[in-house]
């Protein structure tokens, strides 16, 4: 009787709210209504941000993170439950599947979610559908103005400073840290901004990839195309989130910067390491 | 003619026949002496209202300022670009706005309130949101046929810094709605069936008519020169916004970028969907209002709801 009772409820909601209802949850709803983000009259934020396709978002990844890649999350603790903060990880994989489970992992955070932010390349815009959508679950374009307003506003921001440098590498390369960019300092030192250091373990084995196709990847516009699975393998996932870092004072000079970044390169291979001697199997 | 009191300012407001200018001069009368001036008609003025039907890049408009004792300008007058071609557009707006400034200066003018607009900014996938004013005017490299948006815009800021005793406001607002309202965005929420971009549905940033006539007087009872962006804090994607205004969305193919203005030219859609503007119905172009917020005390009474109520309704009436 009770599914006969559901059926009825789905059947005059239609398809698409009947959809949107399996999938966000009332417990999500109770999540969302925690996380500290200001929306406005339509659940938008100025960077096209929306609260229903996030909370949607999530739920699809809910999945994706309890049942396959069945991750493991530590030091959540350390992320602020207010203010602002720039979340800084370690980049693989070659599809940005780390950024979404950090962002899960952040949103559904039991010491207080929070509504994560990701910088994406700048020509995810001019993709129709896909750059409403990501815009829509929070994603923006990698632009220091961005991330500056954003920080003002105590949003928590999600970095991979080697880019796709760090996605984009080889198997063989698992694991080796790539130059990180330095635009994550400055920013922080210009807002007052603590860093939260991540260590993600896990990723590097979703998509093997053996070679990267340069010349094919030129020709369609990507930064890089790999020889690898088609879609991410089911590797188990660790997150070791670490304490986070403050620098006072402003460096003086460029090579001051870099020297702050190598101590937060240092403290994520630190959590990388933590998170690889914890890990008990690969898939 | 009626004589103005002599203790009261006088301020002349531009492109009187329109939906803004109305209200504001509505706004001033009584504590100001108004004149009213519009290129397109002798618009009907309540009692002690001069009005005059002139062109401002003409010779005569100089009259108007020989007549009356001009203390303040508020520039609204714009030539839309589906009113006329893109030539006698040029001449309205930028050699119009020239001569108005010139004008200004010789016979010491002490106030004038520039109505700029958000285009000036320029629709490009690179914008990042929530920009200052301070952001480069990209408008021009989207399309000819803003050109006259960003050039008024300029030779307004080289009045603004050479003559500052000019005391000139410019204003960027957002778009503008409401009863009245004849901009390409109001025509195409008026409309029963609004294109879309297929795939794409930027952020947009709206204001209501009367929001926007009160920031007016704001800015000119305060009279702080300088750059403002005029725009709530709030935002609604715009396949969104269209659906609120009542309107069944016309989903236009977007790929390759090419189309959408070929479709908009083949089917005249000048008034409302202009090929110029397509981009900015592809890529948000969301504006930072909190500095003109903050420095004159003014925030929108009308939410976004209250704007679309009124297109909504609009078409129950029509039906």
């Amino acid at each position: 009787m009770i599914t006969l009772d559901r059926l009825k409820r789905l059947a005059h909601l239609g398809p698409r709210e009947a959809l949107y209802q399996q999938i966000v949850t009332p417990e999500l709803d109770a999540l969302f209504a925690r996380i500290p983000k200001p929306v406005g009259s339509f659940g938008y934020d100025a960077w096209g941000y929306n609260e229903d396709t996030a909370k949607f978002a999530l739920g699809l990844v809910k999945w994706l993170y309890e049942h396959y890649f069945r991750v493991t999350a530590h030091g959540l603790e350390h992320v602020p439950a207010q203010g602002r903060a720039l979340v800084v990880a370690n980049h693989s994989g070659q599809l940005p599947m780390d950024g979404v489970l950090i962002g899960y992992a952040l949103a559904t955070n039991t010491h207080g979610p929070r509504a994560a932010r990701a910088m994406i390349e700048r020509f995810f815009p001019t993709v129709p559908w896909l750059g409403n959508w990501l815009n829509a679950i929070g994603a923006v374009i990698g632009d220091p103005l961005n991330c500056g307003k954003m920080l003002e506003q105590d949003e928590v921001i999600i970095v991979f400073p080697e880019g796709v440098r760090g996605s984009g590498k080889l198997y063989r390369q698992r694991y080796q840290l790539q130059r990180f960019g330095n635009g994550f300092m400055h920013l922080s030192q210009q807002h007052h901004t603590p860093i939260v250091p991540v260590g993600v373990v896990g990723c590097e084995e979703t998509m093997p990839s053996v070679a990267n196709l340069a010349p094919l990847a030129k020709l369609l516009g990507l930064p890089y195309l790999p020889l690898s699975p088609l879609l991410p393998l089911p590797a188990r996932v660790h997150l070791n989130f670490g304490a986070p870092m403050y620098f006072e004072g402003k460096a003086e000079s460029e090579d001051e910067v870099t020297v702050r970044v190598e101590q937060v390169k240092e403290r994520i291979r630190e959590l990388i390491d933590r998170g690889l001697k914890e890990r008990k199997s690969i898939y | 003619m009626p004589r103005s009191t002599p203790h009261k300012k006088t301020v002349l407001v531009t492109g009187a026949a329109g939906s803004l200018a109305k209200r504001v001069i509505a706004r001033l009368h009584g504590s100001y002496n108004v004149v009213a001036v519009d290129f397109r008609r002798k618009v009907d003025t309540d009692a002690g209202i001069p009005s005059y039907k002139v062109d401002t890049y003409k010779r005569g408009f100089e009259d108007v300022f020989r007549q009356h004792k001009i203390d303040a300008v508020i520039h609204i007058g714009r030539m839309f670009a589906h009113e006329s071609d893109r030539q006698r557009r040029y001449n309205a707006n930028v050699l119009g706005t020239k001569k108005l400034l010139e004008l200004c200066r010789k016979y010491a003018v002490k106030e004038v309130i520039i109505h700029s607009t958000y285009f000036v900014y320029g629709a490009s996938a690179y914008n990042p949101a929530l920009l200052d004013e301070d952001a480069p005017l990209k408008a021009s490299e989207v399309t000819q046929d803003l050109v006259d948006s960003v050039e008024l815009e300029s030779l307004a800021q080289i009045y603004l810094w050479k003559y500052p005793e000019l005391h000139i406001t410019i204003l960027r607002p957002c778009n503008i709605l409401g009863p009245g309202v004849k901009n390409s965005m109001s025509l195409l929420l008026a409309r029963p069936l609004a294109p879309v971009l297929m795939g794409f549905s930027p952020l947009m940033q709206f204001l209501h008519v009367d929001d926007m006539a009160d920031a007016m007087v704001r800015a000119f009872e305060r009279n702080q020169p300088g750059i403002y962006n005029v725009a709530p804090d709030d935002w609604v994607a715009y396949q969104v916004a269209v659906q609120q205004c009542g309107c069944r969305r016309l989903p236009v193919p977007s790929v390759p970028p090419v189309l959408p203005k070929m479709v908009s030219n083949a089917l005249n859609w000048n008034a409302f969907f202009p090929p110029y503007l397509i981009n900015y119905f592809k890529y948000p172009v969301v504006i930072d209002g909190r500095l003109f917020r903050d420095t004159f005390g003014w925030k929108p009474r009308r939410n976004l709801n209250d704007i679309f109520s009124y297109y909504r309704k609009a078409k129950l009436l029509a039906a």
